[in-house]
């Protein structure tokens, strides 16, 4: 009989116990949380999160410029695979990070999940290009802070391309005939990204750049010509079918290991991959050129990405997480130049660093520098996702399937404005 | 618990330990079997009410709100979202690429796992080997499953493993994922799932078989029949109804919650991107849109509950055996 009363006793005291020890977690939760409050003599705890980049020893870097911050203890958070998903369901839920570094756009600010950062580059603001500022700003106000530019473009081995006397192309559709005619059965000619047969791949928004258009005017409305990128993206089916795209490559476009492994003569590629390229094929061997102008009276085009730093409004301390930020991304200009020269390769955002960046001077990264600086096309924080699979969605039924691109493009364009008069009236 | 159930014995000792039952049935419950009950239920319920309750009737709330990048939404903008999900061809078109899965799933996985299933059940040496080896897919991750079908046996260059098999009879290497004419990506969707789920199934046909009477065979034998297809005809296949019936409505519903293989071999696009893909990347990804992404989820809740009734009713699940 007393078995029972005993068995109850023990899960009584357990639960006794797990009560506690919710209580004792609870308790110095809080603790935690009024030491980010700014009591004195405790710092407070910063989270900080990273996409997971591709180079050697970014990672570490990372931790290196957190440890160094006087004024907070800041942990770093490295995501590999899907950082978008991550982040956003973070950013919601409250659970995600204090600082961090994404793509500016629209919904974020509408959203109150980050504030606005005018006042951390109040005093350097002529250090900026205006048009990088504006590329972090929504209505007027800044949001985040540019931390490295990636200038995305074609790059290629000269060697390959000088065997069948290959001049880098000039228009779109020299650069198909010259994917076909560097095509061999073990080498294609062209590495777009594996889906660039059915989705085009990396080579949107580039191609509608190419046009001469943009995805939105200045005025936030449609900024491309629909009969133009009609045009240019019936093009990319020519190129599909030709049987001279690289496709299912066991890595996606970002990783320079295709063109490195001998699989393709030209790959789309950003900049900092160019000393991994250069270690790899010899630096003689890697050239660059832009997107080619797609139609004619179109342009060249480069497409101008990057990361910005943010600070989450969630922020159980949003000021110490701003104050962070400006150390690192906008003062602490030793940092920034390691972040951008020493791993893979970026732009510094800032002109002054920008300027006395040695290894941006000379040979492919040069040249890539001078290409982003006459043809590159930062990204439109207005350009919503559900815009871009609209867009993307009309792409594939062109590409892919041989759908009519004038009709798919303007059904595109009819979603894409039912949502701009929705935000903007 | 047990002596509750326990079919009634019979002799006079029996009768002894039968007492307390009686009493129960009285009106007088065992002393502290109430506390028992929900200090075992609460912890399930709780989290039944949590994680699955809560957010289907919080998901519901959601889908008559604007509620872009928030769950506690302000604009109510009444069946709005319905109708702008019903008129959204991408959502339209992703309704279309899992019903063409569900047609190729069901059928290979149905034939696959019972034809493995008799196979199995002849073998008559390492029987407890074979049925663990084609058993053992399921324990694996639809993730890595994936990845590993993505990576190493079908991706498009010349050194996939299944291109490496196309040059070896002088073939073209073919780029399997992103390859919309012929549909090869369907090849690797299918073939990933098959493997994964039949083993699964394979066991439910293979108790099924178990479970038939040896004497019907013997009475076939007696009568003239030779073991073949006639036999598997007329007896084995009408005797496997009820598991058959189990088989292909699990099967469907698994088909209609297909997500990792899609999300991992081919992501988002538009040629293969089921429901639940479009709904996580309108909800869950980045445009977080969490009214469109609940009404989206309603309405495919509701198509998958028609579906399966209607399913059950023309292949009579749950109707007493003849």
């Amino acid at each position: 009989m007393s078995s029972p009363l005993s068995r109850r006793a023990l899960l009584g005291g357990g639960l006794a116990t797990a009560a506690a020890f919710g209580l004792g977690a609870c308790g110095s939760n809080s603790g935690a949380g009024s030491t980010g409050g700014g009591a004195s003599g405790a710092k407070p705890a910063l989270q900080q999160w990273y996409h997971q980049y591709g180079e050697q020893g970014t990672q570490q870097a990372a931790k290196k410029y957190a440890a160094a911050y006087p004024d907070a203890t800041v942990s770093i958070q490295w995501i590999p695979g899907d950082y978008d998903s991550k982040l956003t369901s973070g950013l919601s839920s409250g659970s995600g990070p204090d600082a961090f570094e994404y793509h500016l756009s629209r919904s974020l600010v509408s959203s109150k999940q980050i504030v606005p950062l005018d006042d951390l580059v109040a005093d350097v603001k002529d250090d900026y290009n205006a048009s990088d500022l504006e590329a972090n700003s929504v209505d007027g106000q800044l949001y985040s802070i540019p931390m490295i530019i990636d200038p995305q473009m074609i790059y290629y081995r000269k060697s390959l391309l000088a065997e069948k006397g290959i001049q880098p192309p000039t228009t779109l559709d020299e650069l198909i005939m010259a994917a076909k005619e560097l095509t061999t059965p073990d080498v294609k000619g062209f590495f777009a990204g594996n889906g660039a047969n059915t989705t085009g791949g990396a080579l949107f928004p580039g191609i509608v750049y190419a046009t001469g258009g943009r995805l939105l005017d200045a005025e936030n409305k449609i900024g491309f010509d629909v009969a133009q990128v009609a045009e240019a993206v019936s093009k990319l089916r020519t190129l599909a079918s030709d049987k001279s795209l690289l496709l299912g490559a066991p890595t996606d476009w970002w990783d320079p290991s295709a063109i490195n492994q001998g699989l393709c003569a030209m790959q789309w590629q950003g900049m900092w991959a160019v000393p991994g390229m250069s270690a790899e094929l010899g630096e003689d061997d890697l050239g660059v050129f832009a997107l080619p102008a797609a139609v004619s009276g179109g342009q060249a085009a480069v497409v101008s990405g990057g990361w910005s730093a943010m600070v989450s409004a969630k922020a159980k301390d949003v000021e110490a997480a701003k104050a962070f930020t400006k150390w690192l991304w906008v003062d602490n200009l030793e940092d920034q130049e390691d972040w951008c020269l020493n791993y893979g390769f970026h732009i510094p955002p800032r002109i002054s660093l920008a300027a006395k960046a040695e290894k941006l001077q000379a040979g492919v990264a040069a040249e890539s520098v001078k290409l982003n600086a006459d043809h590159g096309v930062q990204g439109n924080p207005n350009w919503t996702p559900s815009m871009n699979t609209a867009m993307t969605d009309a792409i594939t039924r062109i590409v892919g399937k041989g759908a009519d691109a004038q009709s798919e493009l303007e059904g595109a364009v009819k979603k894409i404005n039912a949502e701009l008069d929705k935000t903007f009236g | 618990m047990a002596t509750t159930v326990a079919p009634t014995p019979t002799g006079a000792g029996a009768a002894a330990d039968r007492e307390p039952v009686t009493a129960t049935r009285r009106g007088r419950p065992i002393r502290g079997q109430r506390a028992a009950f929900w200090l075992f239920v609460t912890p399930f319920l709780v989290g039944l009410v949590a994680f699955v309750y809560f957010p289907i009737l919080w998901s519901a709330v959601l889908s008559f709100f604007d509620a872009q990048g928030t769950v506690l939404p302000t604009r109510f903008v009444g069946i709005d979202n319905y109708v702008t999900m019903l008129s959204d061809q991408a959502f339209t078109s992703s309704l279309l690429t899992f019903t063409v899965f569900a047609v190729l799933i069901v059928p290979t996985t149905f034939a696959a796992s019972l034809a493995l299933a008799v196979l199995v059940n002849r073998v008559t040496v390492a029987k407890a080997f074979f049925r663990s080896v084609f058993f053992l897919p399921t324990a694996c991750s639809y993730v890595v499953a994936s990845l590993v079908w993505k990576l190493s046996i079908f991706n498009g260059v010349r050194f996939g493993l299944a291109n490496q098999i196309l040059k070896a009879f002088g073939q073209e290497p073919v780029a399997w994922l992103s390859t919309i004419d012929p549909p090869w990506y369907w090849l690797v969707i299918v073939s990933v799932r098959l493997w994964l789920q039949c083993g699964f199934y394979m066991i439910l046909f293979l108790a099924a078989l178990q479970n038939i009477n040896p004497e019907l065979y013997e009475a076939a034998y007696v009568d003239g029949t030779k073991p073949g297809w006639k036999i598997f005809r007329h007896i084995t296949l009408p005797l496997l109804k009820p598991t058959s019936i189990s088989v292909l409505l699990l099967c469907l519903i698994a088909a209609y919650q297909g997500f990792d293989e899609f999300y991992n071999l081919v992501g988002n696009v538009e040629y293969a991107r089921p429901p639940l893909v479009y709904l996580y990347y309108l909800a869950l990804g980045t445009q977080q849109n969490f009214g469109l992404g609940s009404a989206g989820a309603l309405i495919l809740a509701a198509m998958i509950a028609v579906i399966t009734v209607l399913q059950g009713k023309i292949l009579g699940f749950g109707r007493p055996e003849d």
